[in-house]
């Protein structure tokens, strides 16, 4: 088992503890994550590094309620999100977890305002409502004048822009961002990682992020690697 | 009502795929109600005929004449509250394509046990006192744009008069509506009495009776009672209800529930088909999509719903198109120019025909819907 890396137990939003992650694709067995372990402090802004295959998104996937491991437990918030029911975790993630992913995943029928106000859907919220609240996660992220673009008028990086304001629009309590500048030029990306960055700073948004790329990773608090399914280093700036 | 819009948005992803099948929907339920007033035509109002009204007949067949000395017994059975007769009268108007049909009835008796056909109290009035009098289906009347005061004449093709002639002519008193919408307006309806009169042979005898019984559930023993009364008399009767009359007539032509049935299990069969495909190939494009708003929080049986809601609206819409615009067709009339007199939409196959709508949503739907309900969010992200 790796080491236990992380912050203060008792500051812990995020706990992972001795985590294995197995897929079986026909007869072959992949072991994805070993006996893993990682706290996550409330209000920090980790990275996650690591060559491709090390497990780097499915860690994500597995803090993100999106996938459940096969041995260990999850954490969050002081809640064992690997043992609630589908329908449960369905809703913790509605109202806990904000996604940003590499390839923004925008609906592309709807326009920009409608894409943030999705997640809002499921909320009890009158129509008025959600759409002031799209309407200040869009100006939170600089889009307020593109509300009514639908995704194929805009560029990559206010498409991410977007993608930001839509996991941000709930205000949720940990933003997981999967390669979120992997598609974007410096000049775009460098915009993304500002603006986490503020969200981090600002308004106090736990973030994990997945990259491959130092310049990235150095925008976080804190970095980690990964490698071959096990945690391998860690730093912090 | 507020993912409708989200629905309505993906409908229009593809919008040449949604108009298509939107299309191909439209298509079968506008047969669907074509088909539906063809069946109410061809039974003539079977399910719509009066549960207490029987008719008797020649026991040989409807084309075989009766006593009119037999309205007395039949009247004087247990049971019968009114009794009447109507005789076939057979005459073209100009040419035998102008078909409709023509009685010969006893108007107060007949309007006692017709309730349903609507005739202001003036035109009634003067039916009873006219003898060369008739009054016409609001249909028929408007067919040939008759109205009240014109002399119709008719060319016999039954009953010629005193001294060999065919030409009969009569005056229209009256124009009667129906109070329910299976109700045939297209008959002609004259004096028996001046037809008794004037006919050159025949005199006394009449098509079939008419008989309103006081208690519809007696009304098969009244029927019973009324072929024992004419057992072994030179002339037997059958007497039947007048629902079960006309199914009898009905099956003359073949069993058309039965093929009408056939032929629209095939058209939705098909219909499922063409829905279904569309619902799947809709849903694969879409895998990364459900992953995305599982991810946000939507849970598997909400997706299952979204996915089913596209279906349903998709169909509905179709469907209720494709009533409204076979509704706006049957609504013309008759295609057949009188063959088939009693040609409507019936309210109640409209609701059927939501239903079935509803249904083949339902049905095209749930196996993508269970397939998009199914998926994994993080092996939908991987497909991204």
């Amino acid at each position: 088992m790796s080491a236990v890396l992380g912050t203060s137990g008792e500051r812990a939003l995020v706990c992972v503890r001795g985590v294995d992650k197995v897929f079986r694709r026909g007869d072959e067995v992949l072991r994805i994550l070993h006996g893993l372990d990682l706290e996550v402090g409330r209000g920090e802004f980790l990275a996650l590094m690591g060559p491709s295959g090390s497990g780097k998104s499915t860690l994500l996937n597995l803090i993100g309620g999106l996938d459940r491991p096969t041995r260990g437990e999850i954490m969050i918030g002081g809640e064992r999100i690997d043992r609630l029911a589908d329908r449960k975790l369905a809703e913790w993630r509605g109202r806990h977890v904000g996604l940003v992913f590499q390839f923004y995943n925008l609906l592309p029928v709807l326009s920009a305002q409608r894409n943030v106000e999705l997640p809002l859907l499921l909320t009890p919220l009158a129509r008025a409502r959600r759409r002031r609240q799209a309407a200040i996660a869009l100006s939170m992220v600089g889009l307020s004048h593109r509300v009514n673009h639908y995704p194929r008028q805009l560029s990559g990086g206010e498409q991410q822009r977007v993608g930001i304001a839509r996991a941000i629009v709930t205000d949720p309590t940990l933003l997981l961002c999967d390669e979120p500048t992997g598609d974007l030029d410096r000049k775009s990306g460098d915009e993304i990682l500002g603006l986490l960055q503020a969200l981090n700073r600002d308004h106090g948004k736990t973030i994990i992020m997945v990259t491959h790329d130092p310049h990235a990773s150095a925008r976080a608090t804190r970095v980690v690697h990964l490698d071959k399914g096990q945690l391998s280093a860690e730093a912090t700036a | 009502m507020r993912f409708l819009p989200l629905i309505w948005s993906n409908i229009l992803r593809k919008k040449a795929r949604s108009v298509l099948t939107l299309l191909s929907i439209l298509v079968a339920f506008l047969l669907y109600g074509y088909l539906c007033a063809v069946e109410r035509a061809l039974d003539q109002g079977v399910s719509l005929a009066g549960a207490d009204r029987l008719l008797v007949r020649h026991r040989v067949s409807i084309g075989q004449v009766l006593p009119q000395s037999y309205l007395r017994r039949i009247a004087g059975i247990p049971g019968v509250r009114h009794v009447s007769h109507a005789t076939w009268f057979g005459g073209i108007y100009r040419d035998p394509k102008n078909f409709f049909a023509q009685m010969a009835v006893m108007p107060e008796q007949y309007l006692h046990i017709y309730p349903e056909y609507l005739l202001p109290e003036a035109q009634r009035e003067a039916w009873f006192r006219t003898r060369t009098g008739a009054i016409v289906g609001r249909r028929t009347a408007e067919r040939f744009g008759w109205k009240v005061g014109d002399r119709i004449p008719l060319q016999a093709t039954v009953w010629p008069k005193k001294g060999g002639e065919f030409h009969w002519e009569f005056d229209i008193v009256g124009i009667y509506d129906a109070a329910d919408p299976g109700t045939d307006t297209t008959n002609f309806l004259l004096h028996y009495d001046y037809l008794d009169e004037t006919r050159q042979y025949g005199r006394g005898l009449v098509g079939w009776y008419m008989v309103r019984v006081r208690d519809p559930k007696a009304a098969a023993d009244v029927a019973r009672r009324i072929d024992e009364e004419f057992r072994n008399a030179p002339t037997e009767t059958k007497s039947e209800t007048e629902g079960a009359f006309l199914a009898g007539w009905a099956r003359q032509i073949g069993d058309i529930t039965a093929i009408i049935a056939g032929i629209l299990s095939a058209v939705f069969f098909t219909i499922l088909l063409v829905a279904w495909n569309t619902m799947a190939q809709s849903v694969r494009e879409r895998t990364e999509e459900w992953g995305v708003m599982k991810s946000m929080g939507f849970s598997n049986e909400r997706v299952m719903m979204l996915v089913l809601g596209e279906s349903c609206f998709l169909a509905v819409l179709g469907g209720c198109l494709g009533l409204a615009t076979a509704w706006v067709m049957i609504s013309r009339g008759d295609p057949t120019g009188g063959a088939l007199p009693m040609f409507y939409f019936p309210r109640r196959d409209v609701f059927s025909g939501i239903a079935w709508a509803l249904g083949l949503g339902l049905a095209a739907g749930i196996l993508p819907a269970a397939e998009a309900m199914r998926l994994q969010i993080a092996e939908a992200l991987r497909r991204t």
